[in-house]
């Protein structure tokens, strides 16, 4: 039984040839990010900023504008009620008290006696369900930010590390190039939509990460193969081969991804859907990225005199003696 | 060999899908080489709480250094050796001797307050300072570290909860998580420092005393002996009852040390009043009314039932050594924790389901092949994190499914390169083998990579996300095995049987 062909063998888009649209579309991207960055900023999560955050479900639909009035009355500081994927699930957010840990627990405790005797049943118990409460104080919220940088860090130095040692350093700045644009669009997503961010979304930009690089890698390999193979064709043409040729990899496997990511999105629960959601911007730009930048970045080196010159390295090279043909399979 | 690992898979992963009393019944029936270990669940599935707490480990310097002075005064006036001021310092203590030639003496006596006290004099020996050394300071922290699990350890024990986990956690931290537990017990329970003392009041002035306030009368203060006559230590047992009046009490036993101490010091001072302290609270003053030498006795402090539950247990459990404050908390309540079980396995679901059927549907009969290899693959996931009893939290899930898209990936490379090699000419056979070994190092590459990231993950994040980069781990290396070995396995089984002419993919 044959499989249907999504994507065509003779495929031929001019991929490089769009290179410049996607020049200006991808500097609109990091522009806009980092403006967005600068004036909007992250919504950092208590993980970071420190603080509570308790999440509530009510027996009965709640009038919000009530209760932001009254629980920012208790004079707590500045309280934050938003739905939680239904409109009896609340989640309650309160800064970090400044005058330290005690006036942190009293100030949990002012809210949760009023959230207590707010819902009350016939034995004037309290019928709030806590389903979540996450307190995260000064010093840790500190050290988390220490860490969540220093992952990043390491990841980019591993990550820098290995093409390093795989391929040629061209390749290497073009790859690295191609992350940094990735990171910062997400980052810029998040200053967009305000969306909360925390270790989980830290932990999001850290696989998008990967998985850019992964998708760029392969891109990278089908090109210095095809350096290999056809010594005389232009070089743009040449790139524009390579692409076409793991153009089927690419959407396929970023596609089953996000089938993945998007039944995770819809049905798995609002806990992890900020996360999912990272994810699944991150690999529609990654595959992006390494379609559109790393490739044309890469094809701005004169990268076919350093490829060739190291060819015994390599030895997947089959030796099989292709001569050039006009640039397309055969 | 492919098909004992892949048995093997399903049989270790197995267990996960019993019921709880079939698994504890395998459990006891098997021998423990044999599948029967299910997957640890994450406090995020399973509900329960977890609590970062800071040791004031400051307090017990304090305490030291306060004992150190009183031992140092009276040494000091045993050998009638002067001094005009005396007094804590950190972790030490300071005193300002009368006469310089006192100063070897006071030295002899200022080094035999602790093991390798470090004794220097700031100016030619008449200020004499006494420290603590690096080793002792080491040797107290660990030691209050351990004493305070211990006690904790007690005190959740006596709550009656399931597999609570008390960790330290780096220099001055402990890391307790109790599944299925209410947080709110727990904190009380645990944050209570509980240091039960009792004082006789002190009617002098100057160093002899402390003032401390009254629970009862908010803005009075007593002052009491500084030394304690009776400690928490010297207790035997204490339990919640009702005293005379009804109210609730707590009554207490001590012992043999106890209650001579106790029999000595109220014959000595009848009809005066001594404080029951705790947490550096007077909770009440009573007048010694007689001789107490039974060894037994109440306090009541105006507590409702509650509270003389919490303190019978407190009391029985014994005082932490230092005070234990929360620096961070993690709490999921049962309800959210099935919740995110079920969204987890129905998002799971239908992500593979999804998956199954894009491949079948691209590749046709090599894409079944992938298929069987993705179903084996998840079993595999699930096998290995039961043996290791790794701990599944929600985001790990989230990671499982994303391993789950990323699987096919190997798979895709090796058909597309497939493909390649069929246009380009090459028979079904050898086209297959090319399509294996061509793609093999960027299989390779992609998967170290996204390795990297998950290495990175895991020795930096923290509970939730640590369980993420376990299954991402986990899943990379399955899916590593059962995309190429299990296929491979079952195209070249195909092979032999057809013989075809032409490869449908």
């Amino acid at each position: 039984m044959r499989g249907l062909q999504i994507i065509p063998d003779d495929i031929n888009i001019n991929v490089m040839g769009l290179r410049y649209v996607a020049y200006v579309i991808s500097a609109i991207i990091i522009i806009g990010s980092l403006a967005l960055l600068g004036t909007r900023g992250l919504n950092f999560g208590i993980d970071f900023s420190g603080g509570t955050v308790i999440e509530i479900k009510t027996p009965e639909v709640p009038d919000l504008t009530v209760l932001r009035r009254d629980l920012n009355a208790l004079g707590v500081g500045g309280i934050s009620i938003q739905e939680f994927g239904a409109p009896d699930d609340l989640l309650i957010r309160l800064p970090q008290q400044a005058a330290g840990p005690e006036a942190e627990k009293e100030a949990i405790q002012k809210v949760r006696d009023y959230l207590d005797s707010s819902f009350t049943g016939e034995g004037n118990e309290s019928l709030v369900d806590y389903r979540r409460t996450e307190y995260v104080g000064p010093q840790v919220g500190e050290e988390l930010q220490t860490q969540g940088m220093y992952a990043v860090l390491f990841s980019l130095l591993g990550i820098l590390g290995y093409i390093w040692v795989r391929f040629e350093w061209q390749f290497g700045v073009a790859a690295v190039l191609a992350l940094a644009h990735d990171a910062i669009a997400t980052l810029g997503l998040f200053a967009l939509t305000q969306m909360e961010f925390n270790l989980s979304t830290v932990a999001a930009v850290l696989m998008i990460a990967g998985y850019s690089i992964n998708d760029t890698v392969i891109i990278f390999d089908r090109i210095r193969e095809t350096l290999r193979k056809y010594k005389k064709m232009p070089l743009i043409e040449l790139f524009n081969v390579s692409v076409n040729n793991t153009l089927g990899r690419t959407i396929m496997t970023s596609f089953t991804t996000l089938l993945a990511l998007i039944a995770l999105y819809v049905f798995g629960g609002e806990v992890i859907r900020g996360f999912v959601y990272a994810l699944i911007f991150g690999i529609v730009i990654g595959t992006y990225s390494s379609i559109f930048v790393a490739a044309p970045i890469l094809s701005l080196f004169n990268i076919r005199r350093d490829v060739l010159k190291v060819n015994d390295k390599y030895p997947e090279d089959n030796g099989d003696d292709e001569s050039e043909t006009d640039g397309q399979k055969a | 060999m492919v098909i004992i690992i892949t048995v093997m898979g399903f049989a270790y992963s197995m267990p996960n899908l019993l019921s709880v009393d079939a698994q504890n019944a395998l459990r006891n029936a098997v021998p423990s080489w044999l599948p029967n270990k299910t997957i640890n669940l994450g406090l995020d599935l399973r509900g329960g709480a977890h609590l970062l707490y800071g040791i004031d480990i400051d307090v017990v310097f304090e305490e030291r250094s306060d004992l150190m002075v009183q031992d140092a005064r009276s040494s000091l006036r045993e050998e009638r050796i002067g001094y005009s001021r005396i007094g804590t310092l950190d972790k030490g203590m300071r005193v300002v001797l009368r006469d310089q030639s006192d100063a070897e003496e006071a030295r002899k006596i200022l080094r035999n307050l602790g093991q390798n006290m470090q004794v220097s004099s700031p100016d030619d020996g008449r200020t004499l300072e006494a420290r603590l050394s690096e080793a002792e300071v080491t040797e107290i922290v660990d030691q209050t570290i351990q004493q305070s699990i211990e006690i904790v350890r007690r005190r959740v024990d006596e709550l009656g909860t399931t597999e609570p986990s008390i960790a330290r956690q780096g220099d001055d931290r402990l890391l307790l998580q109790v599944p299925g537990a209410n947080a709110e017990d727990l904190k009380r329970i645990v944050g209570t420092t509980a240091k039960l003392t009792f004082h006789l009041l002190y009617e002098g002035a100057g160093m002899g005393g402390k003032t401390l306030p009254l629970v009862d009368e908010p803005g009075v203060d007593l002052s009491v002996e500084r030394r304690a006559m009776i400690t928490g230590e010297m207790l035997e047992t204490a339990s919640p009852s009702f005293g005379q009046s009804g109210e609730a009490v707590v009554s207490f036993r001590l012992n043999g040390q106890g209650a001579k101490r106790f029999c000595d010091v109220s014959s000595d001072n009848v009809g005066k009043r001594f404080a029951i302290v705790l947490d550096n609270e007077i909770i009440s003053a009573p007048v010694l009314r007689e001789p107490i030498c039974g060894g037994s006795g109440q306090i009541s402090g105006g507590f409702d039932v509650q509270t003389a539950n919490d303190l019978a247990l407190l009391l029985r459990a014994g005082a932490l050594p230092a005070p234990l404050n929360v620096m961070e908390e993690r709490t999921v309540g049962p309800s959210l924790g099935a919740d995110s079980i079920e969204a987890g396995q129905i998002a799971s679901l239908i992500a593979l389901a999804l998956v199954l059927v894009f491949m079948g549907v691209s590749y046709g009969l090599f894409g079944l092949m992938a298929n069987v290899a993705l179903v084996v693959n998840v079993a595999l996931i699930f096998a290995v994190l039961s043996v290791l009893q790794a701990t599944l939290t929600l985001p790990g899930i989230a990671g499982i499914v994303l391993t789950m898209g990323m699987a096919v990936d190997a798979n895709v490379l090796i058909f597309e390169r497939i493909r390649e090699e069929l246009a380009a000419g090459r028979t079904p056979i050898s086209a297959i083998d090319a399509g294996y070994s061509r793609a093999m190092a960027t299989i390779i590459d992609s998967n170290l990579t996204t390795l990297i990231a998950a290495i990175i993950l895991f020795s930096f994040g923290t509970g939730p996300i640590k369980g993420f980069a376990v299954t991402l781990g986990v899943g990379i290396m399955t899916s590593f095995f059962s995309a190429i070995m299990v296929t491979r396995v079952l195209v070249v089984s195909w092979l032999r049987k057809t013989k075809p002419s032409r490869v449908p993919i």
